[in-house]
């Protein structure tokens, strides 16, 4: 797993799971469809990668699917740094 | 443009998918006023039948008594049915504001402002007193409302893992950049029925200069021991900056709701709050029959005496019989069953044995959680809980589930 995505991986395990919950987070687990991330508490995950990687992800990108998968997550975070390079 | 066919059909296919996710719920018609017993027709059609409520937010069992019906009356005759208005135009009659000022006392409070519901108050709170300098930091299984209110509110939203003061210790750390913090949570949690640890939070509150937000409307007229509310019970009375409540569950039942706390945010709200000024006054009728439960609970705990034992007594019948259930002190008891047509078919059994109960499932609870959500009113007595559990016991036996725990549980129904 690259960097990205264990950063994600660990602060989707740390944030949204209690400390004996034994699901395993891997790249294509289903976050918010899956029921381990609510659409609702989604917000405090963008905050984090907008501050971690300076970026800015517009309200309209960040949607449910865009935020499904450790590997989406990991595309939307690309597709904005690019944005931000390009600024 | 008319509701043209394509219009229609994609409406029925989505609704197609809805019933064959087995998440379809449906109605049943109730031939009864409110009670422990009522009468209910299911399926649609079937002559009604007699039998057990176990799953009304009727907690004081007021919701069809005498002395409130009789208020009612009394109401309609001297205030007349309706104000045809809004509040702040030619909608607020004298019994509203007796009515606020005895919930402010009862409830603790510096005011106090009648909204059509509950659900209403908090919609429309957030937008009222808060804006984009400000964040609101919500438990994450706050009342549906709260997470509607909040979206309609410009401030910053965060929320901490349920009932979790060291998450949310680092959250209120994480926003001390804010101009306010207000920290946004249920009383009385009314899928689990767990309780918030409000004196916990009210010390976070103060080490980190938040407001605490409390939607107390599980526990209004009943929790605490005279009935006030979580904030009684925890031994916070006065320090909860601002609490919404019903008067649709313990208080009668009808509906209406309240906005109760500091000076300030009430008057903010009788300002500012989008459903205070666009939506009805609430009708004289309620008014009159909440001036009276006010006065009813505030004569005598024995109702909320009642409740407490009541709970304590379903709880142990249900563990004895092997059911999975959440632990807590209320008188909301989910008993789980985590698959959703378990609790569909399990409920329907149930009505089967004279006991009406509904399966509560995704997306009222979260997937993979469903349950019968079991409550207890002041109204049941004690045959009524021993007839209920072996009506319970009975179903739990033909679907092999007692004495299972939740991975059992969970196994068992797992494709």
């Amino acid at each position: 797993m690259d960097e990205l995505s264990q950063v994600i991986c660990d602060y989707v395990r740390r944030e949204y799971l209690e400390e004996d919950d034994e699901r395993e987070i891997a790249e294509d687990t289903r976050l918010i469809s899956g029921g381990i991330v609510d659409s609702f508490s989604m917000v405090s995950l963008k905050r984090f990668l907008e501050k971690k990687y300076q970026i800015q992800i517009p309200d309209a990108a960040a949607t449910p699917d865009a935020f499904d998968t450790v590997r989406s997550i990991v595309a939307l975070v690309h597709q904005f740094q690019k944005v931000s390079a390009h600024a | 443009m008319a509701f043209i066919n394509s219009i229609r059909n994609s409406y029925q296919v989505e609704l197609e998918e809805i019933r064959d996710a087995g998440l379809f719920k449906q109605e049943r018609y109730i031939h009864s006023p409110q009670g422990a017993e009522i009468e209910v027709e299911f399926p649609v059609g079937s002559k009604p039948r007699r039998c057990i409520n176990i799953c009304s937010n009727n907690y004081l069992g007021l919701s069809s008594h005498p002395e409130v019906i009789a208020a009612a009356h009394a109401g309609l005759d001297s205030r007349g049915y309706g104000m045809s208005s809004v509040r702040f135009i030619c909608g607020t009659q004298d019994i509203h504001r007796e009515l606020e000022n005895q919930l402010t006392e009862f409830l603790g409070t510096e005011d106090t402002l009648l909204f059509p519901s509950c659900m209403d108050a908090n919609c429309g709170f957030f937008e009222a007193c808060l804006n984009d300098q400000d964040v609101m930091i919500a438990d994450r299984l706050v009342h549906a409302s709260i997470v509607d209110g909040m979206r309609l509110c410009k401030a910053m939203q965060d929320t901490f893992k349920h009932s979790d003061m060291g998450h949310l210790e680092e959250k209120l750390q994480e926003h001390m950049d804010k101009r306010r913090r207000i920290i946004l949570t249920d009383g009385v949690f009314s899928m689990d029925g767990d309780m918030a640890k409000l004196d916990r939070i009210a010390d976070l509150a103060e080490k980190y200069d938040a407001m605490v937000f409390l939607d107390d409307s599980h526990a209004t007229g009943f929790i605490g021991k005279t009935g006030r509310g979580t904030h009684e019970h925890c031994g916070v009375l006065g320090q909860i900056d601002v609490i919404t409540t019903t008067l649709g569950k313990a208080m009668g039942g009808a509906s209406g709701g309240c906005v109760s706390g500091r000076r300030e945010l009430v008057e903010m709200c009788r300002q500012h709050a989008r459903p205070y000024l666009f939506s009805n006054s609430v009708p004289p009728v309620i008014v009159a029959a909440a001036i009276k439960v006010l006065e009813l609970i505030t004569r005598t705990t024995e109702r909320r005496d009642k409740l407490e034992w009541n709970a304590k007594y379903w709880r142990g019948l249900l563990k004895n019989a092997g059911f999975d259930i959440k632990e807590g002190e209320s008188p909301i008891v989910p008993v789980m069953l985590y698959d959703a047509k378990l609790a569909q078919d399990f409920a329907r059994d149930l009505f089967s044995e004279g006991v009406y109960a509904v399966g509560f499932f995704f997306p009222v609870v979260p997937k993979g959680q469903a349950r019968i959500r079991t409550q207890l009113s002041a109204a049941h007595e004690k045959a009524h809980l021993d007839s209920a559990i072996e009506a319970f016991r009975k179903v739990g036996e033909k679907y092999g589930i007692l004495g299972l725990g939740k991975k059992e549980l969970i196994a068992r129904c797992a494709p």
